[in-house]
């Protein structure tokens, strides 16, 4: 379970977070939505101590995130975030490998090893895995993070807009991969999503943030409906119901 | 006004030329009066010198960081003059005839200059990678001419390794009538170029729709650079950020990139900079070798006020 | 048989080892004295020559080398960027003008004490340097090191007014410009403490190649990245004040030999920095070779043929057409 009690933050003048007050339950996949600039990252970055709290106080499994030793932590919480660069000249393999980094403090194990290969196979990156980072294409170098995220083996996975540059096959494979680790292996997944859509699909729990604020915490059908949502964004939109889950037209 | 501050700057230029002249004026009057307007015409010409070559080549690369002594320009002179004794000898290029060995330098610089700088010009890269290649240019023509220079005689390396420096106070003499017609002819031009030079600094794109043929022009504009800065290595040898100190002191007087203003501006504060900076130090702080590393410093950090402050935007 | 199946990244490492024994061995045969290896065995003069002299001059750029290409890499880890060096941030200008307040105002000290000076000076010009270099946006990987030299040059400049100022350019000359024709035996042993540099680097090399995947990365995975900032600026700042007290400055070896090795081999560096010791031993010991031959008897200092051969690898790796499109 992850506890944020009165976390604000601003940058010099500019306040970003106003007195958040959230828990995320362990297991399962929460969605973090809101427009630009509504502070989810920042969020994420201070649950993974990124950035030091300034007010407040964030717990995960009751392990403060400013006073657990950072190694620890990094056995419990794993972070990717947007529009993350890989200068080095990597293999995809190499790479995925250092995910296990917190584990055996860089000697990899037969059983590290058999992780990277899952993460591999998970992400379909294991006819990728001996090339270089810098050959790959936008969205399997996207992959490669998202495998080496995994395969660093935390039960909370935090991942800030991992759909960018994935194609629509590879965006639908990720969230079935996440969802099937959150339902086999018990694991937590935070995830920010532009596409309300897929959060509708693969989520447990959305949490709807704007200026700064959480606005909206509930259930897909609880907050996808056209008043909350104008809420949100600023415009109305239709909500169908497919497949029992809401469907938003927001296009239209 | 940007007319009444260019009164005052021609005001403060005579001013600091008068002072050079006449301070502690001692001895045998007309002796010293002579060899103080020898020096005072060499001065004059460097600061004119770089002061057009700065605003043209900041004008035609479309930035305020680049400086020709920045891109390496007066460390390639000092190597050509090197390679040139290297091939010749040392007997054989001092009996060179000098207004033949000038000319010849300030040709392979021009050569060189433009094989340089041309393809840089014409792919328009990255202004942060021009600049690095520049620096690292200089650094290497740097070494070429030290290597040269131990590889012609190693014990006389003091030799080359003090045309390194700038220095202001022994300048040569012998250059002075051929570097004087150079200086005269690149003010001339540059002053009949400045209304071109105004659309030149809107990009080859904008210029090329105004009717301008870029490429010609830009060569034509180099090519000027590069005899302004032999004229001025030639004189005192290379300074890097004197350039570059002059040029952003003008535009922050003047308000102004138009070049009918801010090319006498500039000249007329290197000036200013030059001959009240020598009378200063030589009079005032007994002291005049120090002026090259002061304007050095100053300059230098100035340069990376502009690289942050710059980039911030 | 046995030769083909050996793996690229083995033969790689078997020919960088002959390479660097060769130029090892053809280091202590190069020289003004009278000298052959062949009779060290049988002539104490000879032998004598070897012990004092020309071994080691060898083990000097080994060590100046190996030391200088490892400070290079750290350096580009810890600025993520892969164009700057000891000497092109600032680093070697602030050793030398710390040597050089050193020599001024204790004048009576010993020179391990003097190193220490200069690596204080170091340190705090290369902090300096980070700090200012982490505000540059990141989307203009050039003007870091562009920004750097300029940063180097001032500094310089206040050193070289300083000297000129005290009456000590000649020693300011010795420390700019490295040259190992002045090393002899008693004179170059502070030099292992490089050695002891690049055994820390290879005991911490996967923490380094996290480092380089940026700081939001590296605390994910649980490093201490503040912690590491600092000891890699401190093995940075000692190497550069050891080899600019012992042999004076070199430039570019730093900045070479990394970007080529990794060209070739990757940025895992459990895997690539002993190569990257080795390759740079093997580059400082072939331009003071070359220095040594070219106009023999003379010697050409190994910072001028640096300057011309570092100068050319680094516009070539500007200019070279990147791997992919």
């Amino acid at each position: 379970m992850i506890r944020i009690e009165n976390v604000s933050l601003r940058y010099r003048t500019t306040p970003i977070l106003h007195d958040i007050d959230l828990t995320i339950p362990k297991g399962g996949v929460t969605a973090l939505i809101g427009p630009n600039g509504a502070g989810k990252s920042s969020l994420l970055s201070l649950i993974a101590r990124l950035q030091p709290l300034q007010t407040g106080s964030i717990t995960i499994d009751g392990l403060g995130v400013d006073s657990t030793p950072s190694p620890e932590l990094a056995k419990v919480v794993a972070l990717l975030r947007q529009d993350s660069v890989i200068a080095s000249r990597l293999r995809v393999r190499e790479l995925v490998g250092f995910g296990r980094f917190p584990h055996g403090r860089g000697r990899l194990t037969q059983e590290d090893c058999n992780i990277v290969n899952q993460s591999l196979r998970q992400l379909d990156l294991t006819d990728f895995a001996d090339r270089f980072m810098e050959t790959l294409s936008g969205g399997q170098r996207q992959r490669a993070l998202v495998a080496m995220t995994l395969a660093q083996g935390t039960d909370y996975i935090l991942l800030d807009e991992p759909l960018n540059n994935l194609d629509m096959y590879y965006a639908r494979t990720l969230m079935q991969a996440l969802r099937a680790i959150a339902d086999e292996n018990g694991k937590t997944v935070v995830i920010v999503l532009h596409d309300i859509n897929q959060a509708s699909a693969y989520a447990d729990r959305i949490v709807a943030m704007k200026g700064g604020r959480v606005v909206g915490d509930g259930t897909p059908a609880a907050i996808f409906t056209p008043d909350v949502l104008e809420g949100i964004f600023g415009f109305r939109m239709r909500v169908e119901t497919f497949d029992g889950k809401p469907l938003v037209l927001h296009h239209l | 006004m940007p007319d009444r501050r260019l009164i005052a700057l021609g005001v403060a230029a005579v001013a600091c030329m008068v002072a050079f002249l006449l301070t502690g004026l001692r001895g045998n009057i007309a002796f010293v009066l002579e060899l103080r307007a020898i020096k005072l015409a060499a001065l004059l010409q460097v600061g004119v010198s770089i002061a057009i070559s700065t605003v043209i080549f900041q004008t035609v690369t479309g930035n305020r960081i680049l400086t020709p002594s920045i891109m390496g320009l007066d460390a390639l002179y000092l190597f050509g003059q090197m390679l040139m004794v290297f091939l010749l000898g040392g007997i054989g290029y001092v009996s060179l005839d000098p207004w033949l060995k000038f000319g010849v330098e300030i040709l392979t610089l021009m050569a060189l200059a433009c094989t340089l700088l041309l393809p840089m010009l014409k792919r328009r890269l990255d202004m942060g990678l021009m600049l690095l290649a520049g620096v690292i240019l200089g650094v290497l023509f740097r070494s070429l001419h030290s290597l040269l220079a131990r590889l012609i005689d190693p014990n006389e390396f003091a030799v080359a390794q003090s045309a390194s420096f700038a220095n202001f106070n022994a300048v040569r003499s012998d250059l002075l009538i051929f570097a004087t017609l150079v200086t005269a002819g690149a003010a001339v031009l540059a002053w009949r170029a400045r209304h071109i030079l105004d659309i030149v600094s809107l990009g080859s794109d904008a210029a090329t729709s105004l009717g301008i043929s870029w490429v010609r022009t830009v060569t034509g504009l180099l090519l000027l650079v590069s005899g302004s800065v032999a004229v001025s290595t030639a004189l005192v040898g290379p300074v890097a950020f004197f350039g570059l100190l002059v040029v952003a002191l003008a535009e922050r007087i003047v308000d102004t990139r138009r070049h009918a203003v801010l090319l006498p501006a500039a000249a007329l504060i290197a000036i200013v900079v030059l001959v009240g900076g020598q009378t200063l130090f030589q009079h005032a702080l007994g002291n005049s070798s120090a002026l090259s590393v002061v304007i050095e410093f100053i300059g230098g950090i100035l340069f990376l006020l502009l690289l942050i402050l710059g980039s911030r935007r | 048989m046995t030769i083909i199946s050996v793996d690229t990244p083995t033969r790689r490492r078997l020919v960088a080892g002959l390479g660097l024994a060769i130029l090892f061995l053809a280091s202590l045969s190069v020289g003004v004295g009278e000298f052959s290896l062949a009779r060290v065995v049988n002539d104490p003069e000879a032998l004598q020559l070897l012990l004092i002299s020309r071994l080691p001059r060898t083990l000097a750029a080994v060590l100046a080398g190996a030391g200088l290409a490892i400070a290079g890499l750290i350096m580009q880890t810890l600025a993520q960027n892969r164009f700057v060096e000891p000497s092109t941030a600032g680093t070697a200008q602030s050793a030398e003008l710390g040597i050089l307040l050193a020599t001024l105002l204790l004048p009576a000290a010993s020179l391990p004490i003097k190193t220490l000076v200069a690596s204080g000076a170091a340190m705090a010009g290369t902090s300096v340097f980070l700090m200012t270099a982490h505000r540059l946006p990141p989307t203009q990987p050039f003007l870091v090191p562009l920004f750097g030299i300029v940063y180097g040059g001032v500094i310089g400049a206040a050193a070289t007014f300083a000297a000129w100022h005290a009456d000590l350019l000649q020693f300011l000359s010795v420390w700019t410009n490295g040259d190992f024709s002045g090393v002899l035996r008693g004179r170059y042993e502070l030099l292992w403490f490089a050695a002891l540099t690049v055994a820390i680097a290879w005991l911490v090399a996967d923490r380094l190649t996290i480092m380089a995947l940026g700081r939001d990365a590296s605390i994910g995975l649980g490093i201490n990245h503040a912690r590491m900032m600092q000891l890699g600026l401190v093995v940075v700042s000692v190497i550069s004040a050891l080899t600019v007290v012992v042999v004076g400055m070199i430039p570019f070896v730093g900045l070479v030999v990394p970007n080529i090795v990794s060209r070739l081999m990757g940025d895992n560096l459990r895997g690539t920095i002993v190569c990257v010791a080795a390759s740079g031993s093997g580059l400082v010991l072939g331009c003071d070779i070359i220095g040594r031959i070219i106009r023999f008897p003379y010697e050409i200092p190994v910072g001028t043929v640096m300057g011309v051969v570092g100068g050319l690898v680094f516009l070539w790796l500007l200019f070279r057409r990147p791997d992919h499109a």
